[in-house]
C-alpha cells in the first residue's frame, strides 16, 4: 500500500492562476462501532484528496469501498454508530478562513449553516430521498428559507425558476406536486434543483445515476456539468461505473475496502494508473468495448432453435377482485414481438426499464402466459415444440431443455436449503438421477464446471457473496444438461470486475457444453461482449435486431442511437455525453 | 375529497347491513326465544305462566313469522327509531339504552384522546432516544400493560383504592348526583369519576400504541429522506417534527380502526366491575336473560361505533396523506 | 449500491464460520441473544410443565371444600423446625386457629405458635390417576399425616385449596390457548394460503372477511356467542366451545401474515426457479414456500397464545366462559368479583398475578421469535 502522503497529489495546479482549494480532506478516518464490547470495524481508513474550486473530482469504488461514508463525514451525516475517527476536514471558506468540519459538531449551528448552503448533496435514489407526503415545492422552498432572509412569496418564486432550470416542463404546476407524482429522472431534477437553491459551492452527488435508466442518466449527468459552469460549484461525484468517471471527472480517487488506492487527474489514472485495481476497474468497462465472440470464434449453426412470432403479453384491461376497481385499458408490455434464435447463437435483448424485455424473457420461460403469437420450439430429435400452448409433460421436458439464471443472486437460492440441495432439486424432481450417490457426484461436476470448489457443497447460501452465489444458479441451470439457457440481467447485481468473471464463465461453459444464450440486459455494452445478434426493445416493441457488431456501431433506428450514444465510452478522450443523440418519440 | 368522503360513506353501507345481519343472528342463536325466555323468568319468579299469554305474547311480535320477515321487522324498526321493547325492564329499549350509550362514547373517546395524549409524546421519546433507561422503561411499562387484561386491572386499582384511601370507585356518580339532573356539578364529579375507568381502559391501548408510534418513527429515523433533509442544513428538532414524525403518524391514525374495537371490548368488561352505569353491564344482564331487543340493540350500536371510527380514521389518513388521496 | 454500513465481505468460501449452521439453528442462535425471551422460555416451559403434572402437584382435590377452612390465609412452607428434639429436616406449615373477636363476632385466622402441620416431599397420598390413565399415590408434596389439611396460597370462600385449584386452572387455561392457536392456526394456514396462492377473487372475499371480522369489537360477540351455549353443557364440550369462539377472531392475524409472505414469496426467484426446476405445484409449496414461511408462522402463533388466553379469562371471569366445577384461571378469578372478598383474602388474586407472568412470557418470546425468523438481515 502505498504511504497517504505521497498519494496527495495537487495534480496540474500547483502554478499561478490554478483554481483554488475549496475542501482538504487529510487522514480521515471513520469506523462503525455495532455494539458496545465489539470491535470497531473501520469504514474509511486514512483517505487523502482534495477538491478545488470549479473542478470536478470522481470518488470511485465498488460496494462496501466507504466511498459513500467518505462523502457522507464530509457533510456530518455519518449515522450512529458510525463516527470520525481521525483527521481533517479543511474547508477553505469564501473569506479565506479554514474550518475543520471534521471537529464541528454536527448538530451545532455552524456546521448546519455551512450544509445545504455552502455544500450541498445529492443522493442515489431519488424516491425515497424526497418526502413523500410534502409538495416538492414545500421542501425546496424550506432549504431557500434555511439560508436566506426572504419571504414565501419570494422563495416560491426561486424555487420555480430553479425547476426551470433544471429544465422540469410547467414549473409553475409541478411546484405543488408530490414526490410520487414525477419520474425517476424527474425526481432527481428537482433534488438538483434543491440543492442548487442556496447556489452552493460544493455539491456532493452520491450515485446520483445510479437507480437511472441510460439515457436518463445521460441527461443528469449533462445537467449537473451545465449546472457546475453556471454555479461555478465544485463537484464531489460518487460513482462505480469508470465509463462515467471518463465523462465527467477532472480528478479521481479510487476507493478499495475503506482505502483510497489511487489520486490523481483523470487522464493519469487512465492512462498510467499504477495500481492493478484500478486497471482492472478501468479495464471491466475498456473491455466491453469489442466483442468477445468475434475473438472466440464463434460458430453459429444455421439451425433454428426457437422462432418467436407475433408475441404479445398485456396486463390488465379486466375487473380485478369483485369489480371494485374500474377496468383501466389493458397495459401492452410486450407488442408484436418476432424473432429467430439459432442453436450455438447468443441473442441479446437490450432495453430500458419498461421495454418489456424482462416480460419477454419470462413469456419465453412460460412464468407468464402469452396473450398471443406463437413459441416454437425444435427439440434435439428435430421436433417442434409450441411453447406458448405446451402443457403438462411436454413443458416440463421443455423446462429441462430451456434453463433460467436470474437477476438478483440473493433471491434466487432458497435460503433454507444447502448448495447441493439446490443443485439436486432439479435431478430429483424429475427423475435424472434418484441414487444420492450419483447426486453426489453429479453436483461436484457441476460445482467444478462452475469454478467452485466440491467441499461447498453442505453449505447455505448466506456463506457466500454475491458473485459466488450467481455461479451456483449458473451450476442449477446447467445441472439438467440444457441445450438454452436464458439469462435476465444475470450480471446487473454484481460488481464491475466480478461481471466480467462471470461473462467470461458463461461463454467458456457454451464452449464445452453446446449452448445457445439469450440474454437480457439494459446494458448494450455487456450485449456487445457477450452476444451474436441483439434485439433492441423500446416500450414493448422490438425497434431493431441485427448483428451485435452493426447494431452497436452503425444503429438504424433513432432510439439505438440515443441508447448507444448515452452510454459512456470508457475513456476521457472519447466522451460522447456532450454531443449525444436524443431520440424523440414520434 | 368530497368524492372520497362520499365514496367512503357509501361503502359503509353494505358493511353495516353486514353488521346487522351478524347481531340478528347472533341473538337468535341462544336455543328457544324471546318468549320462552319471557315464561322462564316469570315462572322463575314464581308466578303462573300461562300458555295462552305466551302464544299472544308470540303472535304479537310475530315470533312465529320467517327469521328473514323478524328481521327486516327488526331492522325496519330500528331505521325508524324503535329498537323494539324490553320485556326484562318492561320498557321500550330506546328509553333504557340512550344516556348508558351516550356515556359509553363519552367514556370510549375521553379514553382515545388519552390515549393519543399519552402514547405519542412517550412513542416518540422511545424512538428517538432507542435503548436509552427511558427506552427500557417505556417498553417495560408497556409490555406489563398489554399483559394484563382490563378486568384484572380494574379488580386491582378497586382494591388499592379501597385498602390505600378507603374509598368506593365504582360508579360514574356519587350517591348524591346519581339520580340528580344534569348540572355542572353532576359534570364535575362525572369528570372525577371517569379518571379510573381511563386508566383501566386506556393503558393496555397506550402500551400498544405507544409501540406502533416506536416502531413507526424508528422505520422513518433512517430513512434517505432524512438524510436529505439534513443535508439542507435544518436543525435537529426541526427535522424531527417536520418529516419522521409527521410521515409516522400516517400508519398512527390509522390505528384507531383497531383501536375503537378494542376499547369498546374492553368497556364492556370493565364497566360490569366497576359497576359503571354505562352500555356493559346491563349488555351482559340482556344477554344472561336473553332479552333479545335489549341486548340486540346494544350490540348493533357497539358495532356501528367502530365502523364509524375507521370511518374517521379513513378519511383522517386522507388528509394526512397524499398517497393516498391521489391514488 | 450505497455502501454507507461497511458489510464484511465473504470473498473467500468458508470465511463465514457458520456456512454450514442450517434455518434454524441461526434462528436459534438469534434468539438465544435476545436474553428476556429465553428466559421467559423458561418460565413458560416451567408453566406447561405444572400443566403437564397437575394431579402429581397439587396436593388435594380441586373440588374439596373445607367448611372450616373458609378464606383461610396462606401458610408458609418452612423447611426446618427448631425444637425440643433440636434443629432438624422437616418441611412443615404453621398452623393456623381460628378467634372470633368479642365484640364484633367476626372471625378471623390467627398463626397458632408452635403448632405445626408436617408434610413430606413425594408423601403418599389417596391413590390417584396422572391424566386419568396412569395410577399413583403419591404427591410432590402431601401432609404426613392423612387427612391434616395445608393452604400454601389459602382457599377460597367454600375453603377450596387455591393452590390445588390454581395447578388444574393451569392446566385448562394453557391448553385452551393452545388448542385456540391449533384452530386458528389450521384456518389461517388455509385460508391466508388459498388468499395468497390463487389471488384473485378468492383473495378479495378473504380479504374482505377478515377485514370485516377485524373491524368488529370482540368481546360483545364472544359475549353474545358465549351467552348463546346452554349452561348445562358438561365441561368438555364447554371447553371446546369457547375454544372455537377465542379462536373467531385469531385466526385473521394468522391468515394475514401468511398471505402477505405468500403474495411476497409467489415472485420471488427462489420460488420460480423451483418451478423451473420442475416443482408440482406441491413440491413448491410444502418444500420451498412453507418451511420459509414456518419461522413467522411461528412467532405469530407464539403472539396469539396470550391473547387467547386473555380471551378465555375474561370470558370465564363474566360467567359467560367456562363454568364452575370446571377450572380456569378465568373461573378462579370469579371468586375475587366483589370488592368485599378481594379486601378480606388479597390471595385470590394470585391466578391473576399467573396470567400476567404468562401472558408477558408468552409476548417475550413471540417477540423473540420474530426477530429471530429471519436471521440473515443484520
Amino acid at each position: 500500500m502505498l504511504s497517504a502522503t505521497t498519494l496527495d497529489i495537487r495534480g496540474e495546479n500547483t502554478g499561478a492562476g490554478a483554481p483554488r482549494t475549496l475542501l482538504e480532506v487529510r487522514n480521515l478516518s471513520v469506523t462503525f462501532q455495532a455494539s458496545i464490547g465489539r470491535q470497531a470495524v473501520s469504514a474509511v481508513q486514512d483517505v487523502n484528496f482534495t477538491v478545488h474550486e470549479g473542478r470536478t473530482l470522481c470518488l470511485v469504488g465498488e460496494s462496501g469501498s466507504g466511498k459513500s461514508v467518505t462523502a457522507r463525514a464530509i457533510l456530518g451525516l455519518v449515522e450512529e454508530p458510525g463516527q470520525i475517527a481521525g483527521g481533517q476536514i479543511l474547508y477553505h471558506r469564501e473569506d479565506g478562513i479554514q474550518t475543520d468540519l471534521a471537529a464541528l459538531d454536527p448538530k451545532g449551528k455552524p456546521f448546519r449553516s455551512i450544509r445545504g448552503n455552502e455544500i450541498a448533496m445529492i443522493f442515489q435514489e431519488p424516491m425515497t430521498s424526497l418526502s413523500p407526503v410534502h409538495t416538492i415545492g414545500s421542501q425546496i422552498i424550506e432549504a431557500i428559507r434555511l439560508h436566506q432572509l426572504v419571504s414565501r412569496k419570494q422563495a416560491r418564486e426561486q424555487a420555480i425558476e430553479l425547476l426551470r432550470q433544471v429544465e422540469i416542463p410547467s414549473p409553475e404546476a409541478a411546484i405543488d406536486r408530490y414526490t410520487f407524482e414525477y419520474s425517476g429522472g424527474m425526481r432527481q431534477r428537482a433534488m438538483i434543483a434543491m440543492a442548487l437553491s442556496c447556489s452552493p459551492r460544493l455539491l456532493i452527488a452520491d450515485e446520483p445515476t445510479t437507480a437511472l435508466d441510460v439515457t436518463t442518466q445521460a441527461e443528469i449527468l449533462d445537467l449537473i456539468a451545465r449546472m457546475q459552469k453556471r454555479y461555478g460549484m465544485a463537484v464531489i461525484f460518487i460513482t462505480h461505473d469508470m465509463g462515467v468517471v471518463a465523462e465527467i471527472a477532472d480528478d479521481v480517487a479510487v476507493m478499495r475496502r475503506s482505502q483510497l488506492l489511487e489520486y490523481g487527474p483523470v487522464r493519469q489514472i487512465f492512462d498510467t494508473a499504477e495500481h492493478g485495481y484500478t486497471r482492472e476497474l478501468i479495464e471491466s468497462v475498456r473491455r466491453l468495448e469489442h466483442s468477445a465472440r468475434t475473438v472466440r470464434g464463434a460458430k453459429v449453426s444455421p439451425q433454428v432453435l426457437l422462432s418467436v412470432r407475433e408475441l404479445e403479453k398485456s396486463y390488465g384491461g379486466r375487473a380485478t377482485g369483485l369489480g371494485k376497481r374500474k377496468a383501466g385499458a389493458a397495459v401492452r408490455a410486450v407488442k408484436s414481438v418476432s424473432f429467430d434464435l439459432h442453436r450455438g447463437e447468443n441473442l441479446g435483448i437490450v432495453g430500458e426499464s419498461g421495454s418489456g424485455k424482462t416480460t419477454l424473457a419470462n413469456c419465453l420461460m412460460r412464468i407468464l402466459e402469452p396473450s398471443a403469437g406463437t413459441i416454437t420450439y425444435t427439440r434435439e430429435d428435430g421436433s417442434d415444440l409450441e411453447v406458448a400452448r405446451a402443457g403438462g409433460g411436454a413443458l416440463r421436458a421443455y423446462h429441462r431443455d430451456v434453463r433460467m439464471v436470474f437477476q438478483d443472486p440473493f433471491a434466487s437460492l432458497n435460503p433454507r436449503m444447502t448448495v447441493a440441495q439446490i443443485l439436486a432439486e432439479p435431478l430429483k424432481v424429475n427423475n435424472v438421477l434418484t441414487r444420492p450417490d450419483d447426486l453426489r457426484k453429479r453436483v461436484g461436476e457441476l460445482l467444478d464446471m462452475v469454478g467452485m470448489p466440491a467441499d461447498v457443497a453442505e453449505r447455505y447460501p448466506h456463506a457466500f457473496s454475491g458473485g459466488q452465489r450467481q455461479r451456483i444458479g449458473i451450476a442449477r441451470a446447467l445441472a439438467l444438461d440444457p441445450r438454452l439457457v436464458v439469462a435476465d440481467e444475470a450480471t446487473s447485481a454484481l460488481d464491475v470486475t466480478l461481471r466480467s468473471q462471470i461473462l467470461d464463465l458463461m461463454l467458456d461453459l457454451q464452449e464445452r457444453l453446446n449452448l445457445s444464450y439469450i440474454f437480457i440486459s439494459h446494458d448494450l455494452g455487456v450485449i456487445r461482449y457477450f452476444c451474436d445478434r441483439v434485439a433492441v426493445m423500446y416500450r414493448g416493441e422490438m425497434v431493431e435486431l441485427g448483428p451485435a457488431d452493426t447494431v452497436c456501431s452503425t444503429p438504424d433506428h433513432d432510439y439505438t442511437k440515443a441508447l448507444l450514444s448515452a452510454a459512456p465510452a470508457g475513456h476521457p478522450d472519447e466522451k460522447r455525453l456532450a454531443n449525444r443523440h436524443r431520440y424523440e418519440r414520434p | 375529497m368530497l368524492a372520497f368522503i362520499v365514496r367512503r360513506l357509501l361503502a359503509a353501507i353494505p358493511f353495516m347491513f353486514l353488521v346487522s345481519i351478524t347481531v340478528f343472528i347472533l341473538i337468535q342463536l341462544p336455543p328457544g326465544d324471546f318468549a320462552t325466555s319471557y315464561a322462564a323468568s316469570l315462572s322463575a319468579a314464581g308466578e303462573y305462566v300461562d300458555q295462552n299469554t305466551i302464544a299472544e305474547l308470540r303472535a304479537r311480535y310475530g315470533l312465529n313469522d320467517p327469521l328473514i320477515v323478524q328481521y327486516f321487522r327488526w331492522i325496519g324498526g330500528i331505521l325508524m327509531g324503535d329498537f323494539g321493547y324490553s320485556f326484562q325492564w318492561n320498557s321500550p329499549v330506546s328509553e333504557l339504552i340512550g344516556e348508558r350509550m351516550g356515556l359509553t362514547v363519552l367514556l370510549t373517546f375521553a379514553t382515545v384522546i388519552f390515549t393519543w395524549a399519552v402514547a405519542l409524546p412517550l412513542g416518540i421519546y422511545a424512538a428517538v432516544h432507542k435503548y436509552s433507561i427511558g427506552d427500557y422503561i417505556f417498553t417495560f411499562i408497556g409490555f406489563i400493560g398489554l399483559a394484563i387484561p382490563n378486568f384484572l386491572l380494574a379488580l386491582v386499582m378497586m382494591y388499592f383504592a379501597v385498602v390505600w384511601f378507603g374509598q368506593d370507585v365504582s360508579g360514574l356518580f356519587s350517591p348524591e348526583f346519581r339520580n340528580a339532573p344534569w348540572s355542572w356539578a353532576r359534570m364535575v364529579d362525572l369528570g372525577k369519576h371517569l379518571i379510573i375507568p381511563i386508566l383501566v381502559l386506556g393503558t393496555a391501548s397506550t402500551a400498544g400504541m405507544m409501540r406502533v408510534m416506536r416502531a413507526n418513527l424508528l422505520d422513518q429515523l433512517h430513512q434517505p429522506y432524512v438524510v436529505t433533509a439534513r443535508a439542507k442544513g435544518l436543525s435537529e428538532a426541526r427535522l424531527l417534527t417536520r418529516y419522521p414524525i409527521r410521515i409516522a403518524l400516517n400508519p398512527f391514525v390509522s390505528t384507531i380502526g383497531w383501536l375503537l374495537p378494542t376499547l369498546v371490548s374492553g368497556e364492556i368488561i370493565t364497566s360490569i366491575i366497576l359497576s359503571l352505569p354505562t352500555a356493559g353491564p346491563l349488555l351482559l344482564q340482556a344477554l344472561l336473560a336473553q332479552d333479545y331487543y335489549l341486548s340486540g340493540a346494544f350490540l348493533l350500536l357497539l358495532c356501528m361505533m367502530t365502523v364509524v371510527g375507521t370511518l374517521i380514521s379513513d378519511i383522517l389518513l386522507v388528509l394526512l396523506d397524499p398517497r393516498i388521496r391521489y391514488s | 449500491m450505497t455502501d454507507t454500513a461497511p458489510l464484511p465481505q465473504m470473498d473467500a468460501p468458508g470465511a463465514a464460520p457458520d456456512a454450514t449452521a442450517s434455518h434454524w439453528k441461526l434462528m436459534w442462535l438469534r434468539f438465544c441473544q435476545h436474553k428476556l425471551a429465553l428466559f421467559s422460555l423458561l418460565i413458560v416451559g416451567l408453566i406447561y410443565l405444572v400443566a403437564l403434572l397437575a394431579e402429581f402437584l397439587a396436593p388435594f382435590p380441586p373440588q374439596e371444600a373445607n367448611a372450616r377452612h373458609v378464606y383461610h390465609p396462606p401458610q408458609g412452607l418452612h423447611f426446618f423446625v427448631n425444637d425440643d428434639n433440636g434443629f432438624r429436616f422437616q418441611p412443615h406449615v404453621t398452623a393456623f386457629r381460628m378467634e372470633r373477636d368479642p365484640v364484633s363476632l367476626r372471625t378471623s385466622y390467627v398463626e397458632d405458635e408452635g403448632q405445626i402441620i408436617p408434610v413430606a416431599f413425594f408423601g403418599r397420598s389417596t391413590p390417584y390417576r396422572l391424566w386419568g390413565v396412569i395410577p399413583m399415590d403419591r404427591q410432590l408434596i402431601a401432609p404426613v399425616e392423612a387427612g391434616q389439611r395445608f393452604f400454601i396460597m389459602g382457599t377460597d370462600r367454600l375453603g377450596r385449596d387455591m393452590l390445588s385449584r390454581l395447578i388444574h386452572g393451569t392446566r385448562v387455561s394453557m391448553t385452551l390457548g393452545l388448542a385456540g392457536v391449533g384452530i386458528s392456526l389450521v384456518l389461517g394456514l388455509l385460508l391466508g394460503g388459498l388468499s395468497g396462492y390463487y389471488g384473485g377473487r378468492i383473495d378479495w372475499v378473504i380479504q374482505r372477511l377478515i377485514e370485516y371480522i377485524l373491524s368488529l369489537p370482540t368481546i360483545p360477540l364472544w359475549m353474545a356467542l358465549a351467552a348463546a351455549m346452554p349452561r348445562n353443557w358438561p365441561p368438555t364440550l364447554q371447553y371446546f366451545t369457547i375454544t372455537c369462539i377465542v379462536s373467531l377472531v385469531g385466526w385473521t392475524e394468522l391468515a394475514r401474515v401468511v398471505r402477505g409472505r405468500f403474495l411476497a414469496m409467489r415472485d420471488e426467484s427462489f420460488v420460480v426457479a423451483a418451478r423451473l426446476d420442475g416443482c408440482s405445484q406441491r413440491r413448491v409449496i410444502f418444500r420451498h414456500m412453507l418451511p420459509s414461511l414456518a419461522s413467522h408462522i411461528i412467532a405469530s402463533v407464539t403472539l396469539a397464545v396470550p391473547l387467547m388466553i386473555i380471551a378465555e379469562t375474561s370470558l370465564s371471569f363474566l360467567g359467560l366462559g367456562l363454568q364452575p366445577p370446571a377450572i380456569s384461571w378465568g373461573v378462579l378469578l370469579q371468586e375475587a368479583q366483589n370488592i368485599r372478598s378481594i379486601t378480606q383474602a388479597p390471595w385470590l388474586f394470585i391466578p391473576g398475578a399467573l396470567v400476567v407472568v404468562a401472558v408477558l412470557s408468552l409476548n417475550f418470546i413471540g417477540d423473540g421469535l420474530r426477530d429471530a425468523a429471519d436471521p440473515y438481515s443484520k
